[in-house]
């Protein structure tokens, strides 16, 4: 009988299928995974520890840098946190058109999910297409606040600006051409043979297990838990949208797969309801303490500069006392810990980033798989770096 | 088990018949939003750049990326005498042009900022007004 030897090798940080600078040490036994070890840490900036130092207003701009592939997800959860520290209620149209990005930002997260998970797979047709219509949303949030990653575009308090004249025509076309488009991806993948053969019974995680390691979001939702934050504890007026939350039932890729695709449609759908119920309005709460002044006021009256001067030389003082708040990023329950100790910077602001969590079940789902399996759970968990290292 | 398959090569093979999508940079350039936010510029009035040295920019830059020195001319009016830009550490974010309460600052549709030397990247306010 012949002698087998454990052999170590390691994966990253620089991998085209790690999705960033991770790194793997995988022992395996011939072609099976025996252990996995993630090592992070590659991408650090201490995110957490700038915030100290910055104004609340200044911390923004840092949340971006955070789940880079849906910054105005991250941009959502901070306002959402220092909204609810500082008693604020935020005006309905700020929220509808929060909740309108929100949404098409978790088009965009799922479409390179969908993209770089088919890539590492071997279909490389659907990530030329799914960067195709991701472009689309980028352009819009190019033309809604000026950039198209970093968007910086939400406000404690609302907006930064309004939205741009043939805002709502060019998410209709969105909305309108987007389902033809996901029907291309199945068409091109749902019953493909390698790909069922490469995801069914792949990473497989019981929903006992899921909910024990923490696994947040689609990656949840596909071992068959139902669990929505949106749904079960709603926040900017999620309540008010009427939709379906998928689940799957083998706790496998190729439901989470089904999964994530359900949720675009359904986010489509979301995305028709807000539209139709935007109406127009103030975009930034009566909060005058917070606030900027509208531009007109600070150029032409005294009281407006002074104004003016105080917000954007202070900042804004919080007051004491501390906050958590999650909302349902694409890649799972992203929650924004602030402890505030009444100044104009948060004392400790601590994130919980979902990918940082779902990643810790990584050894449990590739345990005993093929060392070529190991890229679809990579993908499966749909993981980003950025958010993981902070 | 090959019918899949087949409807496949039939979704890729009527994509030869689309337009493609490719941009050809830098052959062909893309339309910039008119909000984009790209290299700075200052604004003028009278001749004269509009900045009045308030120091409002350089307190809420997250980056702290600008540099403003301020002086006093003829008439004894506070005026900018350096405002200074380090493109290397500015994250585009806008807040100086939100900040600024004379619009004297602006983000223009420039976004190539490559360059050779690391002192090309500071932006000196002669730079900025060329802009116009």
């Amino acid at each position: 009988m012949a002698s087998t030897e454990i052999m170590t090798v390691n994966m990253g940080p620089q991998h085209p299928s790690t999705h960033g600078v991770l790194r793997l040490v995988v022992e395996l036994d011939g072609e099976i995974v025996q252990k996995v070890t993630p090592h992070i840490g590659y991408l650090h900036r201490g995110v957490e520890k700038l915030s100290e130092h910055r104004t609340y207003h200044q911390t923004i701009p840092l949340t971006d840098r955070l789940d880079y592939l849906a910054p105005l997800s991250n941009n959502l959860g901070y306002v959402l946190a220092v909204e609810k520290l500082l008693g604020i209620e935020v005006p309905e149209r700020a929220q509808t058109i929060r909740v309108i990005l929100a949404e098409l930002t978790r088009l965009k997260s799922h479409l390179v999910w969908i993209a770089t998970h088919a890539l590492d797979i071997g279909a490389m047709t659907v990530f030329l297409y799914a960067f195709r219509e991701r472009e689309k949303v980028m352009d819009l949030y190019e033309k809604i606040s000026g950039a198209r990653m970093t968007s910086s575009y939400f406000r404690v308090g609302g907006l930064s600006r309004e939205v741009y004249d043939g805002f709502e025509k060019d998410v209709r076309e969105i909305v309108d051409t987007f389902p033809g488009h996901f029907d291309t991806y199945e068409g091109l993948l749902t019953k493909n043979t390698i790909w069922l053969q490469r995801t069914i019974g792949n990473g497989v995680i019981s929903a006992e297990d899921a909910i024990d390691y923490g696994i947040t979001g689609p990656a949840l939702r596909g071992s068959g838990v139902d669990w929505d934050l949106r749904r079960d504890n709603p926040y900017s007026g999620y309540e008010k949208y009427k939709f379906q939350v998928p689940v799957g039932q083998n706790c496998d890729t190729f439901d989470r797969y089904k999964v994530r695709m359900t949720e675009m449609r359904e986010a489509v759908k979301i995305i028709k309801q807000a539209l139709d119920s935007l109406k127009p309005g103030p975009i930034l709460a009566d909060a005058p303490q917070v606030c900027y002044p509208p531009k007109e006021n600070v150029y032409n009256t005294i009281e407006g500069l002074i104004h003016h001067f105080k917000i954007a030389s202070e900042g804004f003082p919080v007051p004491e006392g501390e906050v958590y708040q999650s909302v349902e990023a694409p890649k799972g329950e992203l929650g924004y810990y602030i402890v505030s100790d009444g100044g104009t910077r948060p004392y400790r602001m601590r994130i919980r980033p979902p990918s940082f969590v779902n990643l810790g079940a990584i050894e449990k789902m590739a345990k005993g798989a093929m060392i070529a399996d190991l890229v679809a759970i990579i993908g499966t968990l749909d993981i980003v770096l950025g958010e993981i290292d902070r | 088990m090959i019918m899949p398959l087949l409807k496949g090569l039939g979704i890729t093979l009527s994509h030869l018949f689309k337009k493609p999508v490719t941009l050809q940079y830098p052959d062909e350039m893309p339309e910039v939003a008119p909000r984009f936010r790209g290299l700075h510029a200052l604004n003028i009035s009278h001749d004269k750049a509009k900045c009045v040295a308030c120091y409002l920019c350089p307190t809420v830059c997250p980056a702290k990326c600008i540099k403003v020195e301020a002086g006093e001319d003829e008439n004894h009016n506070k005026y900018a005498a350096e405002y200074e830009i380090d493109m290397l550490r500015c994250i585009f974010c806008g807040y100086c042009v939100e900040a600024c309460p004379v619009d004297a600052v602006r983000m223009t549709q420039t976004f190539e900022l490559a360059n050779y030397k690391r002192a090309d990247f500071v932006f000196t306010k002669d730079r900025l007004l060329e802009k116009k």
